[in-house]
């Protein structure tokens, strides 16, 4: 397939119909927007549903209702979308249910939203974070794959940059192997059976095979499937210059990209430093992270918002190396993201900063203030 | 066997078992699509008398095998892992939306709600007059007390002036609480809306009155004509604070004089029966 | 003379006392008991003659107490339970 020049949100609205998505409902907040309307254009045209609902909240409401009927199914929003649709998100995840669900951010200020969960309750979400356009093609699928294989939702974490970003792409679908059969999906055929099924975050036994609800047993059943999740999949991360670093960068999302050319730059100066760039957030890449950093003298952690991320690597690296943080609130007046600190030479200077204040014997690329 | 005994000093038609003389069976305990009749609603409670008439129009027009019911949360909800049709649980107030993403996936569905009033009308308001303005092909069914039953009688969007609940202890006023919200007025008056009726449960000619608005409303989603809505009144006698005998005559007093029932609107329109009145 | 033209079979374990299947009764033939009581200590309804086999004490139970006949030939019982 030729590769032809896509804005990520087009990209990720076509990998989504090349992983099987055929029901899309959202409501237009910036920069979700175009994902949406890529969406009401391609999906009628394979068979499939796009609404556009009159709130977040009906969004992922109507995206639970196709899902529960075993119809791939995706919503998104930016994070205050994300924000209202919470309870249903807690929600859907006890009921078990497949769903995929884009935050398309402002900024990076999300990542507690998504990895902590932002709604109630103990439960946990899948979140992959794409480093830019020709990865959230693959990552967007894996998310379909991920999300029917253990009936979790799985949200995707892009940003402004990955929306608005236009990258020369070829969608094809990815095979990442079979998906379980749904047989928990409603269709209304086992009506009259004796034996109509049931999906509810409250539990999936019928009074007329037990005593009725049970949330104590539903909500352990639960928890344990979350657990054997996080037991099977895979955490992934790019490590970039790591073997021998003495410093190690880490950061996610579009804003990597920017700091991995910073390390590069840094690299040719002789600067013995490294990224680690975590691809799924949850689960976190911690013993990636222990590994990568465990010659390291310093840790930096550059993200966009007040210091998010920067608490699981503490926890990875577990006091082997300071960890300072490096990032900070970078955006215009817009508030969407667009960050005046994404310029390599500011992160130079921050991460050389770090490397001369660690060690007083080792002199900075660049001499001056951050 | 005698046909008779004698019960607290009275001489009564025994009724432990089936009758010995020819006789043809009229209605069985339980509905055919509800499995387990025992539930722990309290006494007088109109729900699952609602809840069987919904039940038995599904039944009617034969169409369980293609039934997905969608509850909302309430005291209802104890039907929701009791019924021989699939059903999805969703939110409280939020299942109009879950029943539009169901429909618009699998169209050939017969998709029914079960919502009370607290949760369509106060937490779901945005959710069921979109739905109806978009004409979903879904039937959203209230079961509407006036209260918040499951948490114990708190005042909800319908509860009617003058009515004490455990947050308006001196009776609804008007400029503390403000005015009841007739939800059926207010759907019958969007587009996409193609059948809208009030019943309700309070004596059997209402039940059965209300059995028939259920049908129509069920024949208009099957004839895709629109968004069909059945606001069913019901009693609940531990949320009025009164006993359940004076729960009908309650509910025909208060509630129905401020939520009239009958058929507000009915697109697929029905045949004229004769000898039949609608509404009450 | 009372004609009796149905009948019911009531479960008595099922009932929670609520009254509501007495108003319904058109002929008026439900009555509750006075005393005895079921296992969770509700009252419960009787049955006299000349039910009519009409279903609206089944239309209005909420607990599924009620299974209705109606006699294929009505009968003829007399006056004596009432």
């Amino acid at each position: 397939m030729t590769p032809r020049l896509m804005e990520g949100s087009e990209a990720m609205a076509e990998a989504m119909i090349a992983a099987g998505c055929r029901f899309f409902a959202g409501y237009p907040m910036t920069p979700f927007t175009e994902v949406l309307e890529h969406m009401a254009r391609k999906l009628p045209a394979v068979g499939g549903v796009c609404m556009n609902a009159e709130s977040e909240i009906e969004a992922v409401g109507m995206a639970w209702g196709a899902a529960a009927t075993g119809t791939p199914a995706a919503t998104g929003s930016t994070g205050q979308g994300l924000s209202l649709m919470q309870e249903s998100l807690a929600e859907i995840t006890l009921a078990r249910l497949p769903l995929v669900v884009l935050n398309m951010a402002r900024a990076q200020g999300d990542y507690f939203q998504a990895t902590r969960g932002g709604g109630h309750g103990d439960y946990r979400h899948l979140v992959l974070a794409p480093g830019d356009v020709a990865e959230a093609v693959e990552l967007v699928q894996l998310a379909f794959h991920l999300t029917a294989t253990w009936r979790n939702p799985v949200l995707v974490m892009g940003d402004y940059y990955l929306a608005h970003t236009a990258q020369s792409v070829a969608v094809e679908a990815l095979d990442f192997g079979p998906r379980p059969e749904a047989t928990w999906a409603l269709d209304g055929s086992t009506g009259g059976s004796g034996h109509a099924k049931l999906v509810s975050f409250l539990g999936s036994v019928k009074q007329r095979d037990d005593v009725g609800y049970d949330l104590s047993e539903y909500y352990a059943a639960c928890a344990a499937a979350t657990q054997s999740m996080i037991g099977a999949v895979a955490p992934l991360a790019e490590c970039f210059c790591t073997d021998d670093a003495e410093v190690v960068v880490v950061a996610f999302g579009t804003p990597a990209t920017y700091v991995k050319a910073a390390v590069r730059a840094l690299r040719a100066d002789g600067m013995a430093v490294g990224l680690v760039r975590p691809v799924t957030l949850f689960p976190f890449p911690s013993d990636i992270v222990t590994a990568a950093t465990h010659n390291a003298r310093a840790v930096a952690v550059y993200e966009n918002n007040q210091g998010q991320m920067v608490d699981d690597v503490r926890l990875a690296v577990l006091g082997r190396a300071p960890v300072h943080f490096i990032g900070g609130l970078s955006l215009d007046s817009s508030g969407f993201g667009i960050a005046p600190d994404l310029d390599v030479s500011v992160l130079r200077r921050r991460i050389a900063h770090v490397a001369a204040t660690t060690d007083a014997t080792v002199p900075s690329a660049v001499p001056g203030s951050r | 066997m005698t046909r008779t005994t004698r019960v607290d000093g009275q001489i009564v038609v025994r009724t432990d078992h089936a009758p010995t003389q020819p006789a043809q069976l009229v209605d069985d305990f339980t509905p055919a699509l509800i499995d387990v009749g025992a539930h722990h609603l309290c006494p007088g409670c109109g729900e699952p008398i609602a809840m069987r008439a919904v039940l038995e129009a599904v039944a009617e027009l034969d169409v369980a095998r293609r039934t997905i019911g969608v509850f909302g949360i309430g005291c209802y909800t104890a039907f929701s892992n009791n019924l021989d049709v699939e059903v999805l649980q969703a939110l409280h107030g939020r299942a109009p939306s879950v029943a539009t993403g169901v429909k618009r996936a699998r169209p050939d569905t017969v998709v029914f709600t079960i919502q009370g009033d607290g949760d369509m009308v106060n937490e779901g308001l945005q959710e069921v007059i979109h739905t109806a303005a978009r004409g979903e092909n879904v039937t959203c069914v209230m079961l509407n007390n006036g209260v918040f039953g499951e948490t114990g009688g708190h005042m909800t969007a319908t509860t009617v002036l003058g009515q004490r609940t455990k947050t308006s202890l001196e009776g609804r006023d008007p400029v503390a609480h403000g005015r009841p919200i007739l939800l059926a007025s207010l759907l019958a008056q969007l587009d996409g809306a193609a059948y809208v009726a009030r019943g309700a449960v309070n004596n059997a000619g209402n039940v059965a009155r209300t059995k028939r608005m259920l049908l129509q409303a069920l024949r208009t989603q099957i004839a895709a004509v629109g968004f069909s809505f059945v606001e069913i009144l019901t009693m609940c006698p531990t949320g009025w604070f009164i006993e359940t005998q004076e729960a009908p005559g309650y509910l025909a007093d208060n509630l129905a004089a401020v939520h009239s029932a009958g058929v507000l609107k009915d697109v697929l329109g029905s045949p004229p029966q004769p000898g039949t009145e609608e509404g009450l | 003379m009372s004609i009796t033209r149905g009948t019911v079979v009531i479960d008595t374990e099922a009932c929670k006392g609520c009254d509501l299947c007495i108003d319904a009764c058109p002929p008026e033939v439900l009555v509750m008991t006075v005393q005895t009581v079921n296992a969770r200590g509700y009252r419960y309804p009787l049955l006299l003659e000349g039910c009519t086999g009409c279903a609206a004490c089944s239309a209005v139970c909420p607990d599924f107490v009620f299974q209705v006949y109606k006699y294929d030939t009505p009968l003829d019982v007399g006056a004596q339970t009432r």
